[in-house]
């Protein structure tokens, strides 16, 4: 099977006054139509960047350095900005965290959809255009009405979904949604993740979740991944990363969330997460690990397979021969 | 709800016309000065004819214009005609009517100044929203510097300086007036040509001397706007920099500066008096200067009165409007 997804060696710096901050540095990922990915990791380690390199939506002092993202047989690196501004929507789509505030306050739902449908070559009639952007408005279980009403009359959660509506307008095969549920009360959180769901099997596509809520995570993608400093950790599938996860990072991750045996506790990972304008030499990991060796000191491990379909960066684990 | 809503404010529109228009009524009443009485006064000195017959003319004068009546019922008459939209009649130009001056002088205040007015806020939002928008090339965004820099000048000033060099000493354009002398005002293509080569340097100074000022403000709006989620997700959605420039970013920050630009519009006879003054253009800047120097109070009280009246419709207009601008904004 062809993948959706291919990212291969993406670095993106922000050039700040007190010097280059290597937000994403090299970053590799494939995933297939269809799969649901979880991208998780403290605040800080480049989740975000992630996403918006993705949309080559990097602002100045940001800059993409390097690598590539491939969706079907498209290299999004290499298009012109104005194919860029096509791609996005159709092949790779957005879902922003901020859906309080995502839609123009002053104008329709409505137009707000039309005018993204309308900035593609789809040669859609004015009223397949309109048809389209109800029947989306259906999918994600609003109602037609909701087309001819304006943001401020829409609850939070509703909100989120004509985002997500959008999102789905042209059938992308990629979509990143950057913690599309953060801003929500926990019920709405789940429907809404119940809907993204949904409308991403019936599309096929692939798709991030970016997100803080390892519960809402287990339960609703394929595979997770652990970000630190702007590098993958770990990629596995939810199980592995639940009950066996390897690296130690991921390990004191997941040894960090509460479960009822440990009620009360907390155990956090100890240390705080470097700046990224001074990281440690070798792997950015070391001086909060407990199972450092010394070439962790000296060495940046590679990323690479050390299972069948699971992916890490430590000196600890050899590639699978 | 609609309906109602447009009722409600027609109703306050009346109720502050009323409002103005029973104090213009009592303020020169309980005033300790006679308007009256220092008008010929001040006629008689000047030798128009003897102190002795003074009382008699102001007896008859009062006589003539109701003033001697008891006070409510000048007050009814009052009302009266003003419901008639009579305004009264000048006491320095008689027998002309408030009414007819302010209809001589309006096109000249709305041919600059509210022309000019309209001019600096589409023009000085434009660049100040432009000056703010990243994507713009740099020279366009630097287009409006010339303009923040003039503000500090003021328009007069402005306008005495291109007087001075463009009318006096390069003889370019008129120094002053509203048509060349001589001529008689027409309908021809060469009258207006000769109109507009008069407008062209109280234009300059007034245009100069506000557009730094919308475009500070715009600039100020922008920069918040931007960074607004739903202009993020508007670039997202693949949109082009045009339409989100259009759509998302400059309708939203053109919000606040409608209500600055009704304000601005009300202002308009107060921040350009001057300017007629000085380029000799009889607006109704120049009616009420006139009015105040020749002490003639029924023209005063009635354009000040009829400025009250054009703001308070304005405010309707604008708080009928604005909804259509900003749907959040309801009853
Ligand atoms: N515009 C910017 N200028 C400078 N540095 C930036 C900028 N945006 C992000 N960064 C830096 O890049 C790093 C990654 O930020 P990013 O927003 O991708 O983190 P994140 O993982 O999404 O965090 P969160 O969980 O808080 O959303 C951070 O260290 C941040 O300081
Ligand atoms: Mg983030």
């Amino acid at each position: 099977m062809e993948p959706a997804l291919k990212i291969n060696n993406l670095q993106v710096s922000y050039y700040t006054d007190a010097g280059r901050a290597r937000a994403l540095d090299g970053v590799n990922l494939t995933l297939n139509p269809g799969e649901k990915l979880g991208l998780v990791g403290e605040s800080g380690s480049g989740k975000s960047t992630m996403a918006l390199a993705m949309m080559r939506m990097i602002k100045p002092p940001g800059r993409i350095e390097g690598g590539e993202v491939i969706i079907g047989d498209v290299n999004l690196t290499t298009l012109s900005e104005e194919d860029m501004l096509k791609a996005r929507l159709s092949r790779i789509a957005y879902i922003p965290q901020g859906a309080m505030n995502s839609l123009n306050p002053v104008t329709r739902i409505g137009a707000q959809m039309v005018d993204a449908i309308k900035a593609h070559d789809t040669g859609m009639s004015k009223k397949e255009i309109i048809e389209k952007s109800m029947e989306s408005l259906e999918s994600v279980d609003l109602k037609r009405e909701v087309f001819k009403m304006y943001p401020h009359e829409l609850s939070g959660g509703m909100k989120q979904r004509v985002c997500i509506a959008i999102g789905i307008l042209l059938e992308p095969q990629v979509i990143v949604a950057d913690e599309p549920t953060s801003a929500l009360d926990v019920i709405t959180q789940r429907q809404v993740m119940e809907t993204i769901d949904k409308v991403q099997d019936k599309l096929g596509a692939a798709i991030i979740l970016i997100g803080h809520d390892m519960g809402l995570m287990a339960q609703f993608v394929d595979r997770v991944a652990v970000m630190y400093t702007g590098r993958l950790m770990e990629v596995s599938s939810v199980k592995d990363m639940f009950t066996r996860p390897k690296h130690p990072y991921a390990v004191d991750l997941i040894h960090s969330l509460p479960n009822l045996e440990n009620k009360g506790v907390f155990k956090g990972i100890p240390g705080v997460a470097p700046a990224l304008l001074r990281l440690p030499s070798g792997c950015s990991f070391h001086p909060r690990c407990s199972q450092a060796i010394e070439i962790c000191q000296k060495d940046t491990p590679p990323y690479q397979e050390i299972e069948d379909n699971r992916f890490a960066a430590c000196h600890l684990f050899q590639e699978k021969a | 709800m609609k309906i109602r809503k447009i009722i409600e404010r027609i109703f306050f529109f009346l109720l502050v016309v009323w409002a103005a228009s029973t104090i213009t009524f009592f303020i020169p009443r309980i005033s300790s000065r006679n308007p009256v009485r220092e008008r010929f006064g001040q006629l008689a000195r000047s030798g128009g004819f003897a102190p002795a017959d003074l009382e008699i003319i102001i007896e008859s004068f009062n006589q003539k214009f109701g003033l001697d009546l008891p006070l409510w019922e000048q007050y009814t008459n009052y009302v009266g005609s003003l419901a008639r939209l009579d305004l009264g009649v000048s006491m320095f130009q008689f027998p002309k009517t408030v009414g007819e001056l302010i209809n001589e002088s309006l096109p000249w205040t709305i041919g600059l100044l509210v022309t000019t007015t309209i001019l600096s806020f589409i023009i000085g939002n434009l660049m100040g929203a432009i000056a703010a928008w990243p994507k713009a090339p740099r020279w366009l965004r630097n287009l409006a510097m010339p303009f923040v820099l003039f503000m500090g000048v003021p328009p007069v000033l402005l306008a005495i300086f291109l007087l001075f060099f463009i009318a006096f000493r390069l003889k370019f354009l008129p120094l002053g007036g509203a048509y060349s002398i001589g001529t008689v005002p027409n309908l021809s293509l060469e009258f207006a040509l000769d109109v507009l080569k008069h407008q062209i340097l109280p234009a300059t100074a007034m245009i100069f001397g506000s557009v730094g000022g919308w475009v500070l403000s715009m600039r100020g709006m922008g920069i918040t706007i931007q960074g607004e989620d739903y202009v993020l997700f508007a670039e997202h959605k693949g949109l082009s920099g045009f339409t989100i420039f259009k759509d998302y970013y400059l309708r939203n920050a053109l919000l606040p500066q409608v209500t600055a630009f009704a304000l601005a519009l009300g202002n308009v006879v107060s921040s350009g008096i001057i300017i007629e003054q000085l380029f000799g253009l009889p607006g109704i800047g120049t009616l009420l200067h006139n009015a105040i120097k020749f002490n003639d109070f029924v023209v005063i009280y009635g354009v000040v009165l009829f400025i009250t009246i054009a703001i308070a419709a304005l405010m309707v207009f604008v708080e009928l409007l604005y909804p259509l601008l900003d749907p959040r904004i309801q009853d």
